[in-house]
């Protein structure tokens, strides 16, 4: 099965791309190398690869540790030193990691920051989150200040204001944690890196036009955006990861094939759908299950643009560098402002003939969750297909009830088919 | 005959519903067994046939040109017979669990004799607990002998030195094998030939009409589960369906113009909304948490020493709006006694109760798509005419003047639904059968 081992090459390729990430994070102690903890949204990963400074994302060790089921109790840890059960889940679970030791997700020890890099995009808790590392780490830290896209364009002068910082604030930042001095050129050809791997990433994401899709855009999804999102875009690692998996995504197409999901090869795609809003991490492959089980494929999903919306054509320009890493972060998805939230997810719905759209709200991100139902009500009036809601959690396993949820995705897909199958009846009738 | 059934297996009770070739209602039949899904089904089926053929028995003696007052006074009469029957049956079964779990006791001697005597004081109730008129508090086997059981076996074990608490357990423990019991033709015949004994008035037309009703075989064309237990029950994943696509075309075979729909069950509210051929075009349900459903209010009850279907006849009482904000299920008791302490009264704290139920509904019917004329409340707890008052009134205070549908069968919405599911699949598979 030429498939199985073409699925396996760029697998195995993030796995060990994540295990020596981690294990030179483990040896920093020894090798002298530097960290940087820094955000997902709007982060400035090229920018602190280009001072060779690691960067160590919270949030992904967060739902790491809600995937291997260390989140229970990581967050009764961080609620038993006083942090409210309504404190988002992700910093209480990173909190408790923190206090448990800083053992990351690969099982080994995470250094201690020698810089705190927030790059601020909307998110408050980020900011509050950053203050109690600063407070146990008493480590310097810079702050980016990203402004929010009200308007739904990015003007010149918010462009400048990013790259006024980026120059006297945040690259003076990283050479003094460094000790390196800035390289333009460098950060040019890791610009290039980017591209090249963003062109791939988006050819993948774009494959679930295809029908039936190769991916699912959603589950799958968040493992296709790893790499980017994470530690390692502008990586000669990464160009290498999303060049091979391209390769196999193509001839999963060539091939006709669906998804791979969690109980193997998807027979029929049934449904498709878009999602918005982040998985649940505790239950994820419960979660996936229950699409799986219905013959469900999300075929777009806009958690997967977290880290930059590169399907509308964004992508990191050496020739101008530092106004592209401004780009780069007004233009994440929860930068984005509702209507053109509400925008994208009716182009998804259009692009990728989706049957309808669900609404993953979590408690714990406001980032996300806030507007999600006055936006569902927009796309089900601007589409007329239907939408469905479902409520949980990133990594608090108490805010994951499956019955309550399969019952809500079970109903929307029987009513979706019913709805189809009302729309088939009639039109047969229209044509007799 | 062929049927076609739908069963919703909820929280709090199991409903059936069956139906005829013409998708006309046949009988409904409903279980409070909750020991399991499996069980509650064949039992919630049997009282739903039975029912069922009580439809046929009106049906022959309309036939036999019967007029509709005297068959509804008949049928009427005959049902109560049928239930003091279907009692006196449970009654015995009850005994002799009782009598077997009481031989185990380590005082048997003094038990076995005690469960005897409480059988036989509540044998010779029975007459009178069926008697025409009589205002009975429930009619599961459970509640009605439970009501009976304690207070009676309570006075003998005080005067005989039994353990109270250990006789009250054995209700428990027998009570679960007697309300499993299930129902079948035979049974039917049995006891409606019993009834029809001690129905002295009963005509020949009658006679007939059940002795030809009983002998009518009933056949299973497919059945449609829906409900919280749907998926335990042993049907293809076809012939299982989502409780709000059924609540949604129950609604509407009840209220064809329905438009929205609330159901309000034991353990989860759902707001829907549907065309006019019953399809749901969009819905809402409440979170993982259960907060303000039916549930809710039996504990309240519970907690108020009062039956589930007293509460809002006393909140309907209330002159006074007290404000209630939780309608978390485990706070509600301390929220009670808390507001009883101010000196508020029971009413008044129930009417704010019901409100506050009424209140999430809101929420959730706005989540929804709002609230569209005709509007049908279904689930028990559109049984209860405070949680129907609040809502009216909340209603027209958000969107106006609406026509409110509320049936006297609306706990059968959901396995009518089913049970229209069922018809039509049944429909399906006779034309795969017979190529047109």
């Amino acid at each position: 099965m030429s498939t199985t081992a073409l699925k396996d090459r760029s697998q195995e390729r993030q796995k060990q791309m994540i295990a020596e990430h981690f294990s030179r994070l483990a040896r920093s102690g020894e090798t002298g190398e530097k960290s940087v903890y820094t955000f997902v949204p709007g982060n400035l990963t090229e920018l602190v690869r280009n001072f060779d400074l690691l960067p160590v994302l919270p949030e992904i060790n967060a739902l790491q540790s809600g995937m291997r089921g260390k989140s229970r109790e990581y967050i009764g840890l961080a609620e038993k030193l006083g942090h409210s059960e309504d404190v988002c889940t992700y910093v209480k679970c990173d909190v408790g990691m923190m206090k448990s030791g800083n053992v990351g997700p690969t099982g080994e020890r995470l250094p201690s920051p020698d810089l705190l890099l927030l790059s601020y995009t909307g998110c408050f808790t980020f900011m509050k989150w950053f203050e109690l590392l600063r407070q146990e780490y008493k480590c310097p830290t810079v702050m980016l200040h990203v402004p929010y896209q009200a308007d739904g364009q990015v003007t010149a002068s918010m462009r400048k204001y990013i790259v006024d910082q980026l120059v006297k604030k945040v690259i003076p930042s990283l050479e003094r944690a460094s000790g390196k001095k800035f390289d333009i050129d460098k950060l040019r050809e890791q610009m290039r890196a980017s591209a090249q791997a963003e062109d791939d990433l988006v050819w993948v994401l774009k494959s679930a036009r295809n029908k039936p899709s190769p991916i699912d855009a959603y589950f799958g999804g968040v493992y296709y955006i790893g790499p980017i999102f994470s530690a390692f875009r502008g990586t000669h690692d990464a160009v290498l990861y999303y060049k091979e998996l391209r390769e196999e995504v193509q001839e999963r197409v060539e091939l006709g094939l669906g998804p791979v999901t969690p109980e193997g090869p998807m027979e029929k795609e049934k449904f498709r759908v878009v999602v918005e809003g982040p998985p649940n991490w505790t239950s994820f492959r419960e979660f996936w299950k229950m699409f799986a089980d219905e013959g469900a494929v999300v075929v777009a999903s806009t958690y997967t643009k977290v880290g930059g919306t590169y399907d509308y054509g964004f992508r990191h320009d050496p020739d101008h560098p530092l106004e592209s890493l401004a780009d780069y972060c007004l233009g994440c998805y929860t930068n984005l402002n509702l209507p053109t939230r509400v925008d994208v997810l009716c182009d998804y719905m259009r692009e990728y003939s989706a049957d309808g759209l669900l609404v993953h709200s979590v408690k714990s991100c406001n980032s996300f969750s806030a507007g999600q139902l006055v936006m569902l009500g927009e796309v089900e009036r601007r589409t007329g297909k239907p939408v469905g809601f479902l409520e949980s959690d990133l990594v608090d396993p108490r805010y994951f009830s499956a019955a309550n949820i399969k019952n809500r995705l079970e109903s929307y897909f029987q009513m979706v088919a019913q709805k189809r199958d009302a729309a088939s009846s009639h039109s047969a009738e229209a044509a007799r | 005959m062929k049927y076609t059934v739908g069963i919703d297996l909820g929280s709090t009770t199991t409903k059936a519903v069956v139906l005829d070739d013409e998708s006309k209602i046949l009988g409904r039949g409903i279980t409070n067994s909750r020991s399991n899904y499996k069980v509650a089904c064949d039992v919630a089926l049997g009282e739903a046939l039975n029912s069922a053929r009580f439809g046929l028995i009106d049906a022959e003696l309309e036939r036999a040109g019967v007029d509709a007052a005297r068959r509804t006074l008949w049928l009427e009469d005959f049902d109560r017979h049928f239930r003091e029957q279907q009692y006196r049956l449970s009654l015995r079964r009850l005994g002799e669990t009782l009598g077997r779990h009481a031989r185990e006791e380590a005082d048997a001697r003094i038990v076995v004799p005690l469960i005897d005597d409480v059988i036989s004081a509540m044998t010779a109730e029975t007459r009178e607990l069926f008697s025409a008129g009589a205002n009975r508090k429930s009619d599961f086997f459970r509640d009605l002998a439970g009501s009976r059981y304690l207070p009676i076996a309570e006075g003998f074990s005080e005067q005989r030195g039994a353990r109270f608490d250990r006789v009250a357990g054995l209700f428990d423990k027998a009570i679960l094998e007697v309300e499993n019991a299930t129902s079948d033709d035979e049974m039917f015949s049995k006891l409606a030939r019993a009834a029809l004994v001690e129905a002295s008035g009963a005509t020949r037309e009658l006679r007939e009409a059940v002795e030809r009703a009983a002998d009518i075989e009933l056949e299973q064309a497919c059945c449609v589960g829906t409900g919280y237990g749907r998926a335990t029950l042993p049907f293809p994943k076809e012939w299982i369906r989502s409780e709000i696509l059924c609540h949604g075309l129950g609604a509407h075979a009840m209220f064809p113009d329905t438009r929205t729909v609330l159901d309000i069950g034991g353990q989860d509210t759902k707001a829907i909304q549907v065309d006019d051929e019953g399809i749901v075009t969009s819905f809402q349900m409440n979170d993982r948490c259960a907060a303000g459903c039916g549930r809710y209010l039996g504990y309240i009850a519970d907690e108020m020493n009062l039956g589930l279907h007293e509460l809002g006849p006393m909140a309907c009482k209330s002159k006074r709006n007290v404000k209630i904000n939780s309608t978390c299920t485990v706070f509600a008791g301390a929220e009670l006694r808390e507001r009883l302490s101010l000196g508020e009264k029971r009413e008044d704290i129930l009417a704010g109760l019901h409100r506050a139920i009424i209140l999430r509904a809101m929420s959730l019917l706005a989540r929804s798509g709002g609230v569209k004329s005709e509007f049908t409340f279904t689930g028990g707890v559109a049984r209860n005419p405070a949680a129907v008052e609040a809502l009216r009134k909340l209603i027209f205070e958000n969107y106006g003047e609406m026509k409110l549908n509320i049936s006297t069968e609306s706990i059968f919405t959901g396995a009518l639904g089913a049970a229209l599911f069922a018809h039509r699949e049944a429909r399906k598979m006779q034309a795969q059968k017979v190529p047109a």
